[in-house]
């Protein structure tokens, strides 16, 4: 039976994890390999890195990171964070990652989508989308695209957008909603589902989690194929096992393997 | 005793080798992991490896870009018989044609044809990406130790389509997303697997140690 997914990010920025992981005793818990070995031990379906490394001289880093994970854990791998050209996909997918995510350079040139989907295939192209709500208190639901971390608007309409990178070969949709990013008051279910039943691929909700029912919903109510998470396993509130164990007890198809 | 792992500038050859490594060392059988694109390496190799990402037109140029490639895998795999294992794309080009964007010519090893994943659920999600369980058609060395079935360790998957096999006898594993996908087929010496053993935890390594220890 297919499975829904549990997906923890980790940050890293100059090839280190922002903050670090605290949930397990690792020798080095800003080591991004380390906390992907953990990771892995822990049950995750999948890894995400956000590289946001902001000097170009240290943007070399997460290529070495990403080979070093490659050698310790055999999951699936999705790197997204400055991704502009398609070289810079070239080299994470050939470093070991399998899904490369594409957010700023997709808003700035649509076309990049297409190229890259034609080159590696769509299923290793996910565009991120960063949403915020546009619409006023008694209108319908409106969110926009936000890019710089959602300072800046580019009056793009979510929906749309997402039907549109989807058209061009997007494989899969990371879906942020940077109102609820940062707060643990669960996702925007209204904008998880908005996007999810308008396109044909996979979405990935993100930005808010705050408790395990949090996962759930976003997947039951925001019908999302895979939630994903950061500061909650990060902090050792909440394993990925237990997020699983009790997604499955709510009734969700989850991958418990020993 | 070597096992090539066939460098076609497709797909992610980094982390196939890392795994071959690692289930190399673990079950102590202890044969070197090449990645080549020397067609003579892969004529010498006691096993072969053919990855695959992206789409099938693409891979299939790429493989036959590669000067004496093709006839290298005809007389290693079909002549010889060493055992050959096909990853996603790498397992589709074993049928006899794709029509992803375009009719393409596969190597013809397994009849049938690769087709888009037509699930009966309108509501199901192309491309099948995650993870599955596996549900074996026939006994095989492949799978051997590996609990499969709905309560049995999980594949991951992410592909959008499908190799329908023209013969059932070549059917080693399916997969249900909204109707059988096929997960494994298998005959004589090949073998191939539809998920990402590389990237399948326990169950991968697993089988890619029976892989290494696999005399058909």
């Amino acid at each position: 039976m297919f499975k829904v997914r549990v997906i923890p990010c980790l940050d890293v920025k100059d090839g280190r994890v922002v903050k670090g992981v605290k949930f397990v005793d690792l020798r080095d818990a800003g080591d991004p390999v380390e906390a992907a070995i953990a990771y892995d031990a822990a049950g995750a379906d999948e890894l995400t890195f956000l590289d946001i490394t902001a000097s170009h001289e240290n943007r070399e880093t997460i290529f070495d990171v990403v080979q070093r994970t490659a050698e310790a854990c055999f999951m699936p791998l999705t790197v997204g964070g400055g991704v502009r050209t398609v070289e810079d996909i070239r080299k994470l997918l050939t470093s070991g990652a399998d899904k490369v995510s594409i957010n700023t350079a997709a808003v700035n040139r649509r076309a990049f989508v297409k190229e890259a989907a034609e080159k590696f295939g769509d299923q290793c192209i996910v565009v991120a989308i960063d949403a915020k709500k546009v619409s006023k208190p008694g209108e319908p639901d409106r969110w926009d695209i936000f890019t710089h971390g959602g300072r800046n608007p580019t009056g793009l309409n979510a929906v749309d957008y997402a039907r549109e990178v989807v058209a061009l070969g997007a494989g899969e949709i990371l879906l942020t909603s940077m109102d609820r990013d940062g707060t643990k008051s669960g996702f925007d279910i209204a904008l998880t589902r908005a996007v999810s039943d308008a396109v044909p691929v996979p979405v990935v909700a993100s930005g808010g989690v705050g408790n395990l029912d949090h996962m759930v919903a976003g997947i039951r109510d925001g019908h999302a194929s895979a939630v994903l998470a950061a500061s909650i396993f990060h902090f050792g509130e909440y394993t990925v096992r237990q997020a699983k164990q009790h997604m499955a007890k709510a009734g969700l198809p989850m991958r418990l393997d020993p | 005793m070597s096992v090539a792992i066939v460098d076609y500038g497709s797909g992610n050859l980094h982390s196939a080798a890392k795994a071959f490594e690692r289930a190399s060392r673990e079950s102590e059988s202890d044969q070197p992991i090449v990645v080549t694109r020397d067609p003579d390496a892969v004529r010498r190799a006691d096993r072969v490896v053919l990855p695959g990402v992206g789409a099938f037109a693409d891979c299939r140029r790429g493989l036959d870009a590669v000067p004496g490639m093709v006839e290298a895998l005809e007389e290693a795999v079909r002549k010889q018989g060493r055992p050959f294992l096909g990853i996603c794309v790498g397992m589709q080009l074993m049928a006899e044609r794709g029509r992803e964007y375009q009719v393409t010519e596969g190597l013809g090893w397994i009849k049938g044809e690769v087709d888009r994943i037509a699930p009966r659920d309108p509501a199901l999600k192309i491309p099948h990406m995650g993870w599955n369980t596996l549900d074996a058609r026939k006994p095989h060395k492949l799978l051997d130790g590996i609990a499969l079935g709905p309560e049995g360790l999980h594949a991951y998957f992410v592909h959008s389509y499908n190799l329908n096999v023209a013969d059932r006898s070549d059917l080693l594993a399916e997969a249900e997303y909204g109707g059988p996908v096929t997960a494994m087929v298998a005959r004589d010496s090949m073998a191939g697997t539809q998920f990402h053993p590389e990237k399948s935890q326990k169950l991968g390594l697993a089988l890619i140690a029976n892989f290494l220890k696999w005399k058909p």
